[in-house]
Formats: structure tokens, sequence, C-alpha cells
């Protein structure tokens, strides 16, 4: 691997500072890229990489600051430019149009816009040469619609390469990717780094940033709080550095456990759009216990949280809730039961993005006394209950009047972990709480879930991290194709075992 | 049966192509801007400018093609304060196009009560003529329908090619699909998004401009109020019915045209046994109708109507 201090500089980020309103992204950065060099950078969610990245490929304009890239400047706001100098970024988002082909996607843009004639034979040529040279394969021919996650990020490597890029942008490559297709990108990036070009590599995961980089640099508040070279820190310095303190694993108190709070008997469900349905699935909730629902998803996960959020109903079975069998379920009946739902998707369900934080806050709750008389919203209580919020759970944003979709994913999580958590809910519908977050509010979101244990809430979570399920949960129980395991106190099971179940075996017999 | 034979004669046809030219022309202008991510629904009022400018440049003493020019750059003209809003300003395009309309309407006809202050019946000009092509047109039923027409009428079909070979065959058309789709895209190529998009809202206009011309120089010898009728309205619902392809889009007006010539048809054969307002109803029942049929698995550019603003989170 060759070092920074004897390899040319290829790129240099010189004091750039990016502000949003009052919030500042990027403070006074600056950093070095050398030739065939990979460096990470390392940040939880909100800590201004991608906004950094943005400003670099000329997508947003700096507030302060200069980037050149060998050795000349670069001017600002210009993403020509950027790609004129040799800077190719792969998008978390891609930057793909999917009613075009491969081809038409990796060429836009390349060739003279008064040409008469667009030469896809030329791009398709030079495609499949680069597909070779750098063992990228994708059908050049192909609707960009039909290709899975892993061929799209290709196709946007490819888009780099066919511009000749020397310099690398990956941000959070690996967040869409399984296990293979990220192997199979560490690969490509060995090689192309071996091909002399050098790489920014994007990431919250310490795991990837430690088997990839040479050089790290972590970002945390939109400041560079540390800068190590790979091969001489540690997993766990490089934690404590991005999330500004040592991380402790959730202490767990024995459970109290109380009343059966809800209760599924052989409840079986119509099956839903996408497919997902329960069949003769039983469970039972107790107060003051978590129940973990281990499973790969598209086991009827989604169907179960429909139920109980009561956005579905029951076809056959019993569901009792407080001991009585429900009828007319809805989700209204839900919120009136004490069920606090913390869902699947926080931006497509879980928040109207373009609402204030004000009016998010309130949503399932707008016809409280508190919150409206006479059809009338006390906008008074519901900004003072989204301040109260905001300062509780400590989430950063700018003002309780801000359009929610404008806060970062584990902010937009705290807020709605407590708008579900304040009314002291007594059964809690946690379906993946913690998805797409960094380590400092997964520990945050946790605590909070303990906590409302602690207080006799029956609490559902549902996760596809095995991890997380075993840390938190009092018992486990397993879904497969609709069914649900009899569940298994904690330490019963070994992960081996659970994930056997998880593939349906033993499972059959069991439900 | 009468009513079948109706299809069968050349004068259906002749009058089919004749309705279906001005929709071609404005169909394709609201297909591009469309394609391009931006709804234009200025189109009535720009037909109607267009409409207005065609013939009074010829009524001035300019030349026919000098009045499609002078109607083409009409409509470019509001295609640009239509982008002006739309494009780098990011405003409702529903509400911006709106009020196009509107402007352009009431422009076109306060104009003309500025230029013809005394005038009761509107003056006439001399018109395209039909211009047969030699051999094409002595085909029996097709030959006086496709090839004994005025020259405009051959431009909207050249259009029809001209569109689809930029969209599909020009690196420009890849742009402009792409602007549509996924703007993000055509920036990080290094593209302007909103150079893109106001191009082709101008380009796109412009052919509506020429659309409504083609009533007062090729159809019609006249200007007069309201005629436009609505045929801008249709235009946008071509577009959907061809799914956003030129060649569909091309089908549905000539379909839509077909059924406007054959309910006057049937008008005359019936007799005033119906009242005539069920025949003038034909066509739009029957567009709705095939909007249903065809258009609901249409795929949408999915850009269309979500304003770009670089550098915005």
């Amino acid at each position: 691997m060759p070092d920074t201090t004897d390899s040319p500089i290829v790129l240099r980020l010189s004091g750039i500072t990016k502000r949003f309103g009052t919030l500042v992204a990027n403070d006074a950065i600056s950093l070095e890229l050398g030739k065939g060099e990979v460096v990470a950078l390392l940040g939880e969610n909100g800590a201004g990489k991608t906004t950094l990245m943005n400003i670099l490929f000329g997508h947003y304009v700096a507030d302060e600051g200069t980037v050149e890239a060998f050795d000349e400047l670069l001017p600002a706001g210009d993403p020509r430019a950027a790609l004129d100098a040799g800077i190719g970024m792969v998008h978390q988002h891609f930057t793909l149009a999917d009613n075009m082909t491969v081809v038409e996607n990796i060429a836009l843009g390349t060739q003279s816009p008064w040409s008469l004639r667009f030469n896809r034979a030329a791009a398709r040529k030079r495609i499949a040469q680069l597909s070779q040279d750098f063992g990228l394969a994708v059908d050049p021919d192909r609707p960009v619609s039909a290709l899975s996650v892993g061929e799209r990020q290709r196709v946007e490597i490819l888009k780099a390469l066919y511009r000749d890029a020397r310099i690398l942008i990956l941000d959070e490559p690996t967040a869409v990717l399984t296990p293979p297709e990220t192997e199979a990108l560490f690969r490509t990036l060995k090689m192309l780094v071996g091909k002399g070009l050098s790489i920014i590599f994007i990431s919250h995961k310490l795991g990837e940033v430690m088997a990839v980089s040479d050089r790290v640099l972590v970002l945390r508040g939109g400041r560079l709080v540390g800068e190590r070279r790979t091969a001489e820190t540690t997993r766990k310095e490089l934690a404590a550095l991005m999330v500004g303190q040592e991380v402790a694993a959730p202490s767990v108190a024995p459970a109290k456990r109380g009343e059966a709070l809800l209760v599924l008997e052989s409840v079986s469900t119509a099956p839903s759009a996408s497919g997902s349905r329960l069949d003769q699935a039983t469970l039972a909730l107790h107060a003051g216990v978590i129940t973990g629902l281990a499973g790969v998803s598209g086991n009827g996960q989604s169907a179960l949280a429909a139920l109980i959020a009561g956005t579905e109903r029951p076809v056959s079975g019993t569901m009792r809730v407080a001991g009585e069998p429900v009828s007319g379920w809805s989700p209204r009946a839900a919120l009136a039961q004490g069920i606090a739902r913390i869902p699947e998707d926080r931006h497509a369900v879980g928040t109207i993005g373009d609402m204030s934080v004000t009016e998010n806050v309130i949503s399932e709750r707008y016809r409280d006394r508190r919150f409206s008389r006479r059809g009338f919203i006390d906008w008074k209580a519901a900004r003072a209950f989204a301040e109260e919020l905001i300062r509780d759970y400590d989430v950063k944003c700018p003002s309780p009047e801000a359009r929610i979709r404008l806060l970062s994913g584990g902010n937009m999580q705290k807020l709605i972990l407590g708008r579900a958590l304040d009314p002291d809910p007594v059964i809690i519908l946690a379906n993946q709480p913690t998805r797409g977050l960094d380590v400092g509010a997964v520990a945050y979101v946790h605590r909070r879930l303990l906590e409302a244990r602690q207080k006799g809430a029956a609490v559902l979570l549902i996760s596809e991290d095995l991890d997380e399920i075993l840390a938190l949960s009092d018992e486990v129980c397993v879904m497969f194709k609709g069914r649900i395991s009899p569940p298994s106190p904690r330490g019963a099971r070994s992960i081996q075992e659970l994930g056997e179940m998880m593939a349906g075996q033993g499972l059959e017999a069991a439900a | 049966m009468e009513a079948f034979e109706i299809l069968l004669t050349a004068s259906f046809w002749v009058a089919a192509i004749r309705i279906a030219s001005p929709l071609i022309f404005a169909t394709m202008g609201e297909l591009v801007c469309e394609r391009a991510g931006v709804l234009n629904l200025g189109i009535e009022g720009i037909m109607t400018a267009g409409a207005f400018a065609g013939w009074l440049t010829v009524y001035a003493g300019g030349d026919l093609w000098t009045g499609v020019a002078v109607a083409a750059m009409v409509g470019a003209l509001f295609g640009l304060l239509h982008a002006a809003l739309t494009v780098p300003l990011g405003l409702s395009q529903h509400v911006v196009g709106i009020g196009i309309t509107l402007l352009a309407t009431s422009l076109t006809y306060f104009t003309y009560r500025i230029v013809l202050p005394e005038v009761t019946s509107p003056p006439k000009i001399e018109p395209f003529q039909p211009l047969p092509i030699p051999l094409l047109s002595e085909i029996p039923l097709v030959g006086p329908a496709l090839f004994n027409q005025t020259p405009l009428t051959y431009l909207a079909f050249i259009a029809v090619a001209l569109t689809a070979w930029v969209l599909y065959r020009t690196p420009l058309g890849l742009a402009v699909r792409a602007a549509g789709e996924n703007p993000a895209a055509v920036e990080a190529q290094g593209l302007s998004v909103t150079g893109i998009r106001m191009g082709a809202v101008m380009a796109g206009s412009a052919l509506m401009a020429v659309g409504g011309a083609f009533l007062t120089m090729s159809a019609f010898n006249s200007f007069f109020f309201q005629m436009i009728a609505g045929r801008g309205w249709i235009c946008i619902a071509l577009v959907v019915f061809g799914s956003w392809r030129p060649g569909k889009a091309l089908l549905g007006a000539v379909l839509f045209a077909a059924f406007d010539a054959y309910q006057v048809r049937l008008q005359q054969l019936t007799g005033g046994m119906v009242p005539y307002q069920i025949f003038l109803m034909m066509p739009y029942v029957l567009s709705i109708l095939a909007l249903v049929l065809v258009a609901r698995r249409a795929t949408y550019p999915k850009a269309l109507m979500i304003p770009y603003q670089k550098g915005e989170r």
C-alpha cells in the first residue's frame, strides 16, 4: 500500500465550511488524498460526510474553502468541472434514469448534445472493454429498471470509469448491498487502486472501514475530530472518536413478567400486496417483557406489524387486547388501547416529510384534549410538546417548525420514539427500530426501549439483526412463513439454533 | 349499413387527418415538455396565441411560412415565461400553466381588438392550399387522406418523426428523457437540468403554437375567439394515451380526430332524430374510455411535475 507521505497528492480540500440555515454541516474541514490511496470518511449519520463530498463534486457550493484536484483549483458548484478534472462519484442514492438502458445512462452527457446521432456502438464497445478490464459485469443493453441493486452500483462505477475518473468517491456504497455483493465491491476497489485510482470511501460501518482503507478520517458534528492510519488503530478507538464517548452495551435488569396484554391465537390474515401474511400465528406479549421476533424479512413480519397497528384485521383466529377480543380493529382503536408504534419505514410511514416537526409529533394524537378543542388545534400546546421531545430526546433540529425530512435518520427516529413513548403506552410495537442508524443512536433507542419495559410495557421487537434481538429480548420467537414459534427464554437457544429456525428447521413441527 | 360506409369514403379520412394535424403538433409539443419533467398547461393559451400570431403575420402582408415561423417564436416566448417560472423558480406547474393559458388567451384577444378595432366579421387570409404529392395521392382512400393535404399537415407528420428521432436517437434526447426521469442523474453527469428543461419547454411551446396556427392558416382562413375550443386539453390527454411515446401519441391524435369526423357525418345521417350534442360528446367519451383502457399501465416520467433545485437537501 502506498504511503501518503511519498505518493503525490491528487486532491486537496482546504477549510471547507458549509451552513444550512443555522446548522453548520461542515466546519473548516481540510483533507488530502494521495495517489493510489483509500481514505475512509467515517462518521455517524448527520456528521457531514455526504455534504462534504457533495461540495467536492459541485452539487453544493461551500460557504468557505477551496477544492484542488491535481493542483488545479476547481470552480465551485460545477459537477462538469469535477468530472473533467477526473473526479467520479458513486452516490448513495443512485443517479440513474430508470427509463433508459445501461449504455444510455453511462454515456449521458459524454457526447455533444448537438450531434445528430447518439453513437451507441462506440459507447457500447468502450463499456464492454471497461467491464472486462475491471471485472464489472453488466449487460449494456438492459434497462436500468431491470437491474439488481448490486448491478446498479456497478453501472455507477462504470459511469465514473467511462469518463476516465482518477479519483473515485463512494458514498455509503455498502448500505444497500448483500454481503456477497459487498465482497465483490471490495475486490473491485482493490483492483481500481491497483490501477492507480485514489478512493474516498464514506461509511459509518467500522468493519468495512478497517477492511478497505489505508487511512481514516473521522467526522463528528461537521468537524474533523480525528485522523488515523488504519493499520495503527482499532475499531474501539474509531468508535469512540465517532460517537465522542465510549459505547457501553445496554445493561438489562431482570424482567418482571406481568399479565398477557396482547394475545394472538391461531390468527391468520389475508395476504397483503407484498404477499406478507400470518398463517395461524400464536403470540403473547406480556407486561414488562421484551419479546424479540427473529426471522428473515418477508416471512410475515409486515403483516404482524400491520395487524397490531390496526391497519390489518384478522380473517380467522382470535386477537385479544387487554383480555378482550377485538372487534372493529383499526389504527385509532389500536392507539386508544395504548399501543405505540415505531414503524419499519420512518420516511414513508413514520413521518410526513414536508410537514413540520410539531405537526408530525402530534399526528397520532391531535384529537387529544391536550392538543385540540372543538376541532381547533392548540398550536401553543403542540409546539410546547415538540420542544419537550426535542429537549428530552436530544433531537438535533433547527426548530419545531422545520420540515421533518430535513432531519437526519437518527434524529427522525428519536422523534418517532418520543412520540410513541410519551403517553406511557402499554404495548410497544418496535419494527426494525434501529435500521440504518449509527452506533450512538442505536444505543439510545435500546436504552429507551429498556426503560419502557421497566415501566411495565409489553414490547414486541421485530428485527433482522439477531445481535440486537439477543441483546434486548427476554423471550425470543422466530417467524417463518407466517407462523410464529413458541417463545424461548433469554439464553435458551444459541445463535446457531435460531439461525436454523429462521431457515424453517424444526419450526413446522413446533408450530 | 350506412354508418359503416362512412368509414370507406375518402372525404371522411381527409377530414380526419385535417382535424388531427393541429392536435399532432400540440401533442408533440406537450410530450417534449413532459418528457423533460414539466407539465405545460399553458398549451391552450399558447395555441390561441400561435393561431393569432400566424394569421396576423399573413394578414399584415407576410408570407405563409413567415407566419408559421412567427407563431413558433411567439410560442417559444410563452414557453420561456412558463419555464422561467417553473424551472429555476420551481413554482407549481399547474398554477403557472393555467396562468399562462389565461394570460396568452387574454393578451391575444386584447391585441386583436387593438389591431382591428373596427372589424365585426373576422377578415380572411389566403390559407395554405392542398399540395398533392405526385403518384402517391392517386392511391385510393389513402392517397387523398395522406398525400393530398396542405404542407402544414405534412409538417405535422415530419414533426412526429423528428421528435421521435431526437428523443431516442440523439444525445440531446437522452438528456431530455433523463431530466424527466431523474434530474439528479443529469446533474451528476455534468449537464444542466435547468438548461435542458427550459429548452424543452420552449421547443415544445413552439410546436403547440404552430398547432394553433394550423387552424387559422390551413384548416380555416381567419381568426375568431374561442377557436381552440379545448383542443389543448385534449392534447394533454393524448400524451397520456400515447404513454409519452411520439408514435402512440400520433395514433391517439388520429383516432380522436377520426371520432370527431365520424360524429359530424353521423349527425347528418340521423337527421336530427338524436340531439346533436350526443354526437358532439362522443369523441370525448370515447377518449376517456380509451384512456381508462390504455393509460392505466402507462409509466409516467418519474420526475414529471417535480421541480429540481440544485443544492437543496
